[in-house]
């Protein structure tokens, strides 16, 4: 028997049972939907945070200053300023797998424009920060050597910091002051968005690293800097990288044998790499729930399908007397049960990329709806189709045609 | 005549937990090409295992039969259901046509199992359906039809294959007496037009249309007339 006429026949009993074989494939409707549902709003997720960890820079590692002792009390990570401007220049200058390397000081205060006043996180950098950084200039200049030199007293507003303090006029070339002391803004960032912390990394300023050094920080040197920002040459080399500042600042801090660093490495891909995990684990996690609503439809349709081999055993017997094999029997209940999964399934797959749609619009959530999540959503219909229409179809099959024929 | 059903010792026993019932006690007979036999008997008397055997819906479980020359008792599920599709076809009391579906697609049934294409198969119903009288009747489903109506889709879909024999278990059980002589001599025009007919049923005045009767009784033959 040809497919095409198996298939006739199949369409022929759906259609005999119009709302029958719809509420059957409502299991499999709202199945397929939430999983594609579910799979596109996890792979939003982990498209956000893609993005997020994409917006510090790719390839970078953070070198930290460790912690010191003062008076019986140890400062946290990053306490000890143990680190200076001439070990980034060393860091540049010494290891290959180092492409760009910027030292940074941290701060914190009041900034001051007109009657407007802000607290935000005052960064002192270098121009080698937003090259490692990948962050633009959205309005005016940026930091230049030179600034940093001369230790010039020029500030680059973050878009919050400029939104709070100028609303929509152009902060370029006023005077603001930070901590009391006045700063000219030279330029105004481009928007940057959430860290994948959650922080607002437009809710900062930056000015010269040697400004920030000499008149933010107190310090016993001004040439200690807080943390340091390598970006390496790729990230293939990115461990390497690791590895050459370490021995390198081991060296230079006069560390050797078991005592500890004074400083500690961190490798954003390591943070990237959890970050993706943990979004793939969401994804899973949801997949696995919805494959649980598609089982059950799959169960709906096992039982629909014994149903209706026992209302049709007299048909069943009438085949098997006119020639028609076993296989011929298995094929068509078969058939069957895949022709309503894979409907369903299409059903599902229109309904849950539109339900996707409606959340992303609603929630202002991003979602995702993939090719693949699509065909796997296809593919997994028509085994569920197969999986729990073949006990049914094997019923039909195994059927003595005597006893069928005589079915009342 | 060459012989088209040979039966030889045929023994059929059912077993029903520990107690044994044998419904056929070794019936031996041949039908030649061409003939039409009533096969007759109370009921219980053996008659419908028999047909049962000879349609190969059934094995015997024990005698040799011949159908066409071929040795049906050693064949598997799937070459039986092959010899039911090519040598034999089907008429039953209670009609067995698949409702919901176009008296013409009824009379195509078997064609789909032997594998004939769409158009082959549409032009073979046809013809049958004209030999037994339902031209213009072809897309009318089975509920739209009368009973002696059903029984002729019934007959067009045992002729359409060209089968060795036409097996016919009680065709006019569930008719009145004018629609019986009207299959009965429908029944009688195709065995004139060569056609093997073999047809049980209990009324003496049905089974006087064929020509040999045979008659069972508790699982034996006590009579074979011609």
């Amino acid at each position: 028997m040809d497919f095409l006429q198996t298939l006739k026949i199949a369409l022929r009993a759906l259609r005999t049972n119009k709302m029958r074989s719809f509420l059957t494939m409502l299991g499999i409707i709202i199945g397929i939907a939430s999983v594609i549902a579910m799979m596109a709003v996890g792979s939003g997720a982990s498209y956000v945070i893609s993005q997020q960890i994409a917006s510090i820079g790719s390839n970078i590692i953070l070198v930290i200053p460790g912690s010191t002792t003062s008076g019986g009390l140890r400062t946290g990570s990053g306490g000890a300023q143990t680190l200076t401007s001439d070990d980034v220049k060393a860091i540049m200058s010494e290891c290959p797998s180092v492409e760009l390397a910027a030292g940074t000081v941290r701060s914190s205060g009041q900034v001051v424009y007109g009657n407007m006043n802000w607290s935000t996180v005052i960064m002192g950098g270098t121009p080698e920060l937003f090259e490692i950084r990948e962050w633009g200039i959205a309005n005016g200049r940026g930091i230049t050597q030179q600034d940093v030199d001369g230790a010039i007293k020029v500030c680059l507003l973050g878009q919050t910091v400029a939104d709070n303090l100028f609303g929509s006029a152009d902060p370029v070339g006023n005077i603001v002051r930070i901590k009391k002391i006045p700063f000219t803004v030279i330029g105004v960032l481009e928007r940057k968005g959430q860290s994948p912390q959650g922080t607002d990394q437009d809710d900062t300023i930056f000015v010269p690293l040697r400004t920030a050094q000499r008149n933010l920080v107190r310090s016993q040197r001004t040439n200690n800097v807080g943390a340091l920002i390598v970006k390496a040459k790729s990230e293939e080399l990115l461990t390497k990288a690791e590895e050459e500042i370490n021995s390198l600042l081991n060296q230079r801090h006069r560390i050797t044998g078991g005592k500890e660093s004074d400083f500690s490495t961190r490798n954003l891909s390591e943070i990237l790499a959890v970050a993706e995990q943990s979004s793939k684990a969401m994804s899973l996690l949801l997949g696995a729930v919805a494959s649980i609503s598609l089982i059950v439809g799959g169960i709906g349709i096992m039982n629909i399908m014994l149903v209706s081999v026992t209302e049709r055993t007299r048909e069943i017997g009438i085949r098997m007397a006119i020639g028609a094999k076993r296989n011929d029997i298995l094929l068509q209940f078969m058939t069957e049960a895949v022709l309503l999964t894979m409907l369903g399934g299409l059903i599902g797959i229109v309904l849950g990329a539109g339900g996707a749609m409606v959340v992303s619009r609603m929630l202002e959530w991003p979602t995702l709806i993939s090719f693949q999540s699509i065909s796997i959503a296809f593919v997994f219909s028509g085994a569920v189709g197969i999986f729990f229409g073949f006990y049914p179809a094997r019923k039909a099959a195994g059927l003595n045609p005597i006893d069928a024929l005589r079915y009342e | 005549m060459s012989e088209v059903i040979a039966l030889t010792d045929i023994r059929r026993v059912f077993t029903m937990g520990d107690q044994q019932f044998e419904a056929l006690k070794g019936v031996s007979y041949s039908v030649s090409a061409g003939e039409f036999v009533a096969i007759m008997g109370a009921s219980g008397s053996g008659k419908s295992t028999c047909m049962n055997i000879l349609g190969c819906l059934d094995r015997p479980t024990s005698g040799q039969y011949l159908l066409d020359g071929l040795d049906v008792g050693t064949m598997d599920t799937n070459q039986l259901a092959d010899i039911r599709n090519r040598k034999l076809g089907f008429v039953f009391q209670g009609f067995n046509l698949l409702t919901r579906t176009p008296a013409v697609e009824n009379v195509e049934l078997p064609l789909i199992y032997a594998g004939f294409h769409s158009r082959e198969r549409r032009e073979k119903a046809l013809a049958a359906m004209q030999q037994v009288g339902l031209a213009g009747k072809e897309n009318n489903h089975p509920s739209q039809l009368s009973g002696g109506q059903q029984q002729r889709v019934a007959i067009a879909r045992a002729l359409v294959n060209n089968p060795a024999v036409i097996l016919a278990d009680e065709p006019t059980g569930n008719l009145d007496s004018t629609t019986t002589a009207e299959i009965m001599s429908l029944f009688t025009t195709l065995n004139k037009q060569g056609i093997t007919i073999i047809m049980v049923t209990h009324e003496h005045d049905v089974a006087a249309y064929a020509g040999r009767q045979i008659t069972f009784r508790d699982g034996n033959i006590i009579g074979d007339t011609k």
